[in-house]
Formats: structure tokens, C-alpha cells, sequence
């Protein structure tokens, strides 16, 4: 009765059973995977082959193509992630807390490819694999905070209390977000110990630029397809049994 | 009534942990003994060590408030107390605070006591042990106020301690940065006016947001 009642509602709002949103999603999964590798192809292209090599930093600065897009959605997700733990404790929406969960081991990979590369690129630049540098660590911390999230979801065997207490884990962490950047930046400049800046390459070319906003894009269509297609592959997974979706699956 | 409800929850918690000293012990030592460890871990060079004593001091007390935490709620949670005082008409948020502020009182309070022994046995002066003192009293609340939310997010989870330090380590760093720095900058004669305001705020902040959250977070784990 329910669920006749969600999909006769109006507008958008449909889309928050996960009954419409399961067709929706399996339909823009594939527009979004075909977008990112296009934007992906031409980005790299640029990045690997029509950009200018770095006065200064020479060949290794071509890392960025991959790195800044990766740190930026790996700050990005964890707000979207957040978001949807904050709607969903709200409106006791399901298909938020999937949505939530579906983001996380994204959000994870992103940090864990954005200090990986950056290691990679301070080898050569910096002369060392890591700097305790305010960026890196409080990157590092966020890696953690997404492991946290997906460790309490994952050891809470009833799904509803898991969804909710990841949520409110999420919650607590995007309040604190700020305030270990914060913490960890004075921290730093306290111990005057990285005499390296990172933002030294504000003066960029203009095909550097393209390059990197191109391969941004790709890291959202990206994002957004792989996080669609494991928001399906959970409501599968939470809705087995369900009328609609034997029907969706036969 | 609020008033009553909390100092009763608060005399209550501290005669049951009055009479379980084993666990309150176990804290004590196991941060002594942590402490103890790093003169053999790294050397006896004193150099060395005073360089380091704030941060391994800090470090072993946000460890040792760690392994104390998850019992904060777990007995109350296993005999249904839990749940009778999750019905009382006293906001459940008040109710946390006065379990936090006994916990505090029994498995921090020692440690912050001991800390300034524990200081000089690794060389630092006396004005350092001071300062050093000063931001463990800060700070300690401000570990057991995120704990509890911590504590409350897993309970009766299987694998609920190393989890519990999980999920709260990360959120105590600015304490821990702050902590220590205080100390380290005073060795280093720089003001430390700046750390202890910091160290202030932060416990206030999480006096006012952290029962609110321990309290949601009891409230889905009972739910």
C-alpha cells in the first residue's frame, strides 16, 4: 500500500523510493561512465600531450592531472556524504542512508589516489615521500573518518541502526573537518618544519588549467556513475525479496 | 529535578566504580606502562626524551582514555539501566554528562595526576610539567566528552573497543596537537596563551554539542 502511495506522489520526489530510483539510476549510470571516459581521454590527452612541460617542476608536475581532481572529490564526497546522512536522519529516508553508503568507498578511493600521487610527486619534487604539510595530514585524518564510517556501518549487523549510526558518525566528523584543517595548519606553521610551499604553482598556463578543470569533470561523471551503480547494487541487495524488484530483475 | 537527576547519576557512577577498582586500575597502569615503554623503545638519551615527553605523555593518555571508554555505557546497556534512563522525563543529554563527568573523574583524573611524576622521570623541567599538567586537565574532558558519543555509536557492536578508538582517534587530534604543543612550545619559550584558549574552547564546545550527540547516538543504538 505503501509504495503505491510513493509512486503515485509528484515530481522528483518519486525518486526517493527506491523502487523509481532503481530504473533511473540503471538508466544515467551508463550516460555518466560514457561521459567520464570521453572527458577522461580528451583531459589526459591534454594533460599528457599538448600542455607545456613546468619550467620548475619539470615533467613531474603532469601529476596533477590526476591528483587535484582526486583531492577535490575526495573533500567534495565526504560533504555529499554528509548531506545524505543529514537528510536521511531527517526525513527517515531509506534511499539517502544508501545513497550515503554508496558514496563512501568512493570518497575513500579518491583520498587514498589523492596521497598516493601526491607522494608520488613529492619524491622527485620535494626530495621526500612525505610531508607532515597541513593538506597531507588532514587529507590523511579524512581518510580515516571515511574508514571509521565504513568500519561502524559494516560491524552493525541490523541495517537501520547501522544506517543511522554511520550518519550521525558522518555528522560529528563534518563538524570537526574544519577544525582539524584548522588544527593541523597552525600546528604546522607552529613547528615551522615544511619550508615547501604547495601553492606555489598559482601562475598556471591556461592549458594546465584546461587540463586539470577537464579531468575534474571526468572525477565527477566518474564518481557519480560508480556511485549510481552501487547505490543499485545496494537497494538490490536490501530490497531481495521485494515484488517490484523480482519484476525489475526478471 | 534536571539537577537531582544528574548529581544522583553522578554518586551512582562513581560507588559502582568505587567498587570495580580493578578497571580503574587497569587504565592507570596501562598508561603508566606506555609511558614507561618509550625510554626503551627509542633510548635513554634525555635529550631525546625531553624533546619527545609531551607527545608520548599526550599520546599515552588519549590511548589510555581509549581502552577505558567502551564500558562508559556497556553495563547500563547490558542490565536495561540504560533504557529506564532513556524514559526518565531528565533530558538523556544531561544524563550523559553525568556519566562522562563520573568516567572522567575515575579513569582521567589519576592519569592526569600521575602525568607531571611521569614528566620528570622523563627529564622535562618543571615550568614544561606545569604547562603540561594545565592542558591534560584541559583537555582529558574534552576526550572522554567525544568518547562518549564514540562509546554510545558502539554499543553492544561486535568488535566494539578497537572500533570505538577507530572512529574517536581521529576526531581527538586537534586536542592532541594542542596538548602537546602547548608544552612543546613552552620549552621552546614561546607564549602558550594561544594553546591553552584553544584547548578551552574546544571543551567547551564539546560540553555543549557532545552529550547531544552521545544522546542521538543512544538513542539510535536503543532504538
Amino acid at each position: 500500500m505503501e509504495r503505491v502511495e510513493v509512486q503515485r506522489s509528484g515530481g522528483i520526489w518519486r525518486y526517493a523510493a527506491p523502487a523509481a530510483f532503481y530504473p533511473l539510476a540503471g538508466k544515467l549510470a551508463p550516460w555518466f561512465f560514457a561521459l567520464a571516459i570521453v572527458l577522461t581521454v580528451v583531459g589526459l590527452y591534454i594533460g599528457f600531450f599538448v600542455a607545456p612541460t613546468d619550467f620548475q617542476q619539470g615533467e613531474s608536475y603532469r601529476i596533477i592531472f590526476i591528483h587535484v581532481p582526486a583531492a577535490w572529490m575526495s573533500m567534495f564526497l565526504y560533504l555529499i556524504m554528509a548531506f545524505w546522512c543529514g537528510v536521511g536522519l531527517v526525513f527517515n529516508t531509506r534511499l539517502s542512508f544508501m545513497m550515503a553508503s554508496a558514496l563512501a568507498p568512493t570518497g575513500a578511493l579518491m583520498t587514498f589516489i589523492a596521497l598516493w600521487t601526491g607522494s608520488f610527486w613529492g619524491r622527485p619534487t620535494w626530495g621526500t615521500w612525505w610531508e607532515w604539510d597541513a593538506r597531507m595530514t588532514s587529507e590523511l585524518i579524512l581518510l580515516f573518518l571515511y574508514i571509521g564510517f565504513m568500519s561502524l556501518h559494516a560491524a552493525i549487523d541490523e541495517v537501520r541502526r547501522a544506517d543511522r549510526a554511520a550518519a550521525l558518525l558522518a555528522l560529528v566528523g563534518v563538524i570537526n573537518v574544519p577544525i582539524i584543517y584548522y588544527s593541523v595548519k597552525w600546528w604546522n606553521t607552529l613547528h615551522q618544519g615544511a619550508s615547501v610551499s604547495v601553492t606555489a604553482g598559482s601562475k598556471m598556463a591556461p592549458l594546465m588549467l584546461q587540463g586539470m578543470l577537464i579531468m575534474s569533470l571526468a572525477a565527477w561523471m566518474y564518481c557519480i556513475a560508480v556511485a549510481l551503480m552501487r547505490v543499485r547494487a545496494i537497494i538490490v541487495e536490501r530490497e531481495a525479496g521485494a515484488a517490484w524488484l523480482n519484476e525489475a530483475v526478471a | 529535578m534536571t539537577a537531582t537527576a544528574f548529581w544522583t547519576l553522578l554518586k551512582r557512577d562513581l560507588l559502582l566504580a568505587l567498587r570495580r577498582r580493578a578497571d580503574v586500575l587497569t587504565t592507570f597502569f596501562f598508561f603508566v606502562i606506555v609511558v614507561s615503554l618509550f625510554p626503551l623503545g627509542v633510548g635513554p638519551e634525555s635529550d631525546l626524551l625531553r624533546s619527545i615527553a609531551p607527545g608520548v605523555i599526550w599520546v599515552a593518555a588519549l590511548l589510555a582514555s581509549m581502552l577505558g571508554l567502551n564500558r562508559l555505557f556497556a553495563s547500563d546497556f547490558a542490565d536495561g539501566t540504560l533504557e529506564q534512563m532513556l524514559l526518565t522525563p531528565a533530558p538523556l543529554g544531561v544524563l550523559v554528562l553525568a556519566k562522562v563527568l563520573a568516567h572522567w573523574l575515575v579513569a582521567e583524573l589519576p592519569l592526569v595526576m600521575v602525568a607531571p611524576l611521569l614528566g620528570l622521570q622523563l627529564d622535562i623541567s618543571t615550568e614544561v610539567v606545569k604547562v603540561m599538567w594545565v592542558t591534560l586537565l584541559l583537555g582529558t574532558p574534552t576526550l572522554s566528552l567525544l568518547g562518549a558519543i564514540g562509546a554510545a555509536l558502539t554499543l553492544g557492536v561486535r568488535g566494539g573497543g578497537p572500533l570505538l578508538s577507530l572512529l574517536v582517534l581521529p576526531l581527538c587530534v586537534p586536542v592532541l596537537i594542542f596538548g602537546a604543543g602547548a608544552a612543546s612550545a613552552v620549552a621552546a619559550g614561546q607564549d602558550v596563551q594561544a594553546h591553552l584558549s584553544l584547548l578551552t574552547g574546544f571543551l567547551l564546545c564539546a560540553l555543549v554539542l557532545a552529550p547531544v550527540g552521545a544522546a542521538a547516538a543512544l538513542r539510535i543504538a536503543l532504538d
